[in-house]
């Protein structure tokens, strides 16, 4: 565990006040759109060289919105995202495609994000072939196997398509494919929860193997707070497009100090009936609002257990209330109401 | 307690053109009066095929019942007819699906929904049936229920509509509900709030439940005996107790080492259970789980396990030649001869 603050090593990735706002299409022709759905609003962490940023949060949190603006598969509405200090909203499309050689992504889905016409030696070695990183297609060929290897497939594979692989082995193509350039980054977007958990566990250590071996940076999307908490080394709590805590990874779970994050934990089954007896459980009332209207004040605060009257007009900051640990409630930290 | 459900060697299998899917090839368990069992296991191991059977809901064909026997209320669900079978669906046993979002008819508002049901069972009039939904909807916590009655399902949530479904489920007071995978569409706050509804109308009904899950968590806090699956049988059984805390069966212990725990720090590694489920149209000769088991003697290449009594707990059962012997500290059975 690296303390942030007193770390001098540079952030690989630094994200600043990113908002990204969808316009929703109101009626009529010629009119303007007049709302928003605020996925990301203004957003700011860092990612340091090595790390596992863990970020979870429920759907509709901007979790994912937020994944795709930082590889620029989605342009932010404001702010900005640096890369290895380099400002990727300004780079034009033939900076950034050099720029994807670095940064890569997992997604989800196993079966919708490999193409059904390709094979799997076709799909891993597109990026070769993109980037121009081998000479001879017989060098991408031998490529390809390697890749296969690392990730635990058999090199005669690469001639079958998707559709004979099952689903684990799906995401073992997906990651081949994005290591395949050799990146230092990786966005992995709910890389298992596709997966069946016997399954999932072969995909986490994998993702831990290549980390160590290829010094990757992770920023883990996920739903799923128990898997994150055993690949990630910080972690962020997203809800409704705001930033609510980041931490320390085993600061956040053992001493969470938001509620949301609190209340978050406590809805997490543990596998055990000794434990679920002990612990305690806070049960969030109603549902998360729409991200177009989001609430006043702190955006929590319509479920939040300790809520007041100040919490529906101010916006709470982001403040660093122990070494690394950084929470936006009113309602904590020295000064707390 | 009286017995409210019984299968009995239950085999349910699916032809396809040139191979025969054994999806549940002999399931046998028990259900008495006010329990709640679940029944676990990963994708394709027969959990949701078992609750289609007992619902007669298999469709035909491909799918075909080919043996055993299941008997509710005393009664022999396979001997019925279509039109007992009628009566019996949806008004003695409710079923919530795990996709909230296809479940309901978009075109039909929920006060529709949940009172045909009503209607058709009860043999209610129309506005008894329409009071009997909106007490329904404020039994599933649904605020305002009865203005709520004249909205379609796009102006509920995904939380709103899987409290729908519970509802539509218990709206002729049933015996049984069997919720097949009720809350992995849901977010996590979402799915607490579901699981302790069910938990709630469980006690205060006094009605009998069967969960399927995937997730060993959603059983631990929810259930009082638990039925593990794979490749269409039952490989371990038990109060919830001695599954977690002396599970017997290596795929049972497999999966409690291989999922990540909140509770646990960050640093440790996981042990996946290696390889894939095998092809239900293709099993091997004894036991299913032979080629993924770290444990595997000669014995089981050869004879299929039965599920047998294990030393600890009362009606703890494995289906596993070794699952009786105590193990080592590394959870190896003490004196067994393993091979590799």
């Amino acid at each position: 565990m690296v303390d942030q603050s007193t770390d001098p090593s540079p952030a690989l990735v630094t994200v600043s006040n990113v908002k990204k706002y969808f316009p929703v299409n109101s009626r009529g022709i010629l009119q303007r759109n007049a709302q928003y759905v605020r996925a990301v609003d203004d957003v700011s962490f860092t990612i340091k060289r090595g790390e596992t940023l863990g970020l979870v949060g429920e759907s509709g949190s901007g979790k994912s919105t937020l994944g795709r603006c930082i590889v620029q598969l989605h342009k932010q509405t404001e702010g900005q995202i640096k890369f290895d200090g380099v400002e990727l909203s300004t780079l034009g499309n033939k900076e950034m495609r050099t720029m994807r050689r670095r940064i890569n992504m997992i997604f989800q889905d196993p079966y919708s994000s490999l193409s059904p016409r390709m094979t799997a030696g076709g799909i891993i070695g597109e990026p070769i072939e993109i980037h121009k990183l081998t000479g001879s297609s017989a060098e991408v060929r031998d490529r390809v196997e390697e890749l296969l290897r690392i990730v635990g497939l058999n090199p005669y594979m690469a001639d079958r398509y998707p559709h004979e692989f099952s689903g684990g082995q799906r995401q073992r193509i997906g990651i081949a494919r994005a290591i395949a350039a050799e990146p230092e980054f990786i966005v992995a977007d709910e890389p298992v929860s596709a997966l069946d958990v016997s399954i999932q566990a072969q995909v986490i250590n994998l993702m831990q193997d290549l980390q160590e071996r290829f010094n990757l940076t992770y920023l883990l999307i996920a739903h799923d707070l128990s898997v994150v908490r055993h690949i990630s080394d910080r972690v962020a709590v997203m809800y409704l497009g705001k930033l609510m805590e980041i931490a320390p990874c085993d600061d956040l779970y053992e001493t969470p100090l938001h509620p949301y994050t609190q209340a978050l934990l406590s809805a997490v089954p543990v596998p055990d009936p000794k434990v679920e007896l002990e612990r305690e459980h806070i049960v969030l009332q109603g549902d998360i609002p729409s991200p177009i209207s989001p609430p006043s004040g702190c955006v929590f605060h319509t479920r939040c257990p300790i809520a007041v009257a100040e919490c529906a007009m101010t916006v709470p900051p982001l403040r660093e209330v122990a070494p690394g640990h950084m929470t936006a409630c009113l309602r904590v930290g020295p000064d707390a109401i | 307690m009286t017995t409210l459900l019984e299968v009995e060697n239950l085999k349910t299998h699916f032809f396809a053109r040139n191979s025969v899917i054994k999806a549940v090839d002999g399931v046998t368990f028990d259900l008495e009066e006010g329990e709640s069992l679940a029944l676990v296991g990963e994708s394709g191991c027969g959990k949701s095929v078992t609750a289609m059977s007992i619902m007669r809901l298999i469709p035909n064909p491909p799918g075909k019942i080919v043996g055993g026997s299941i008997r509710f209320m005393g009664q022999d669900l396979l001997q019925a007819d279509e039109a007992t079978m009628r009566g019996i669906r949806g008004n003695k046993i409710g079923m919530v699906f795990q996709e909230p979002m296809t479940s309901l008819n978009p075109v039909l508002s929920i006060e529709r929904q949940l009172s045909e049901a009503v209607q058709e069972h009860l043999k209610v009039s129309k506005s008894a049936a329409v009071d009997r939904a909106a007490e329904l909807l404020d039994l599933v916590g649904i605020p305002g229920g009865k203005q709520r009655l004249k909205d379609y399902p796009h102006q509920f949530s995904g939380g709103m509509r899987q409290r729908v479904m519970i509802a539509m489920a218990l709206s002729c007071d049933p015996k049984l509900l069997i919720a097949d995978e009720p809350t992995t569409a849901l977010d996590v706050t979402i799915q607490a709030q579901i699981l302790e509804l069910i938990r709630k109308v469980q006690r205060e009904l006094g009605i009998s439940v069967i969960i399927i899950t995937h997730n060993l968590g959603v059983v631990a806090r929810y259930v009082d005996r638990i039925n593990v699956m794979y490749a269409g049988r039952i490989v371990e059984r038990g109060v919830l107790g001695d599954i977690f805390a002396d599970p017997r069966h290596p795929y049972t212990k497999g999966l409690l080492a291989s999922v990540p725990r909140l509770d646990r720090p960050k640093g440790s590694r996981l042990i996946p259970i290696d390889g894939m489920p095998p092809d239900l149209s293709a099993l091997p000769d004894g036991c299913a789980f032979r080629e993924r088991c770290t444990y595997a003697v000669d014995r089981c290449a050869t004879d299929t396990p039965l599920v047998m009594p294990v030393s600890s707990g009362v009606g703890h059962q494995a289906a596993c030649w070794i699952a009786d012997q105590d193990t080592d500290a590394s959870g190896r059975p003490v004196g067994a001869a393993i091979d590799g």
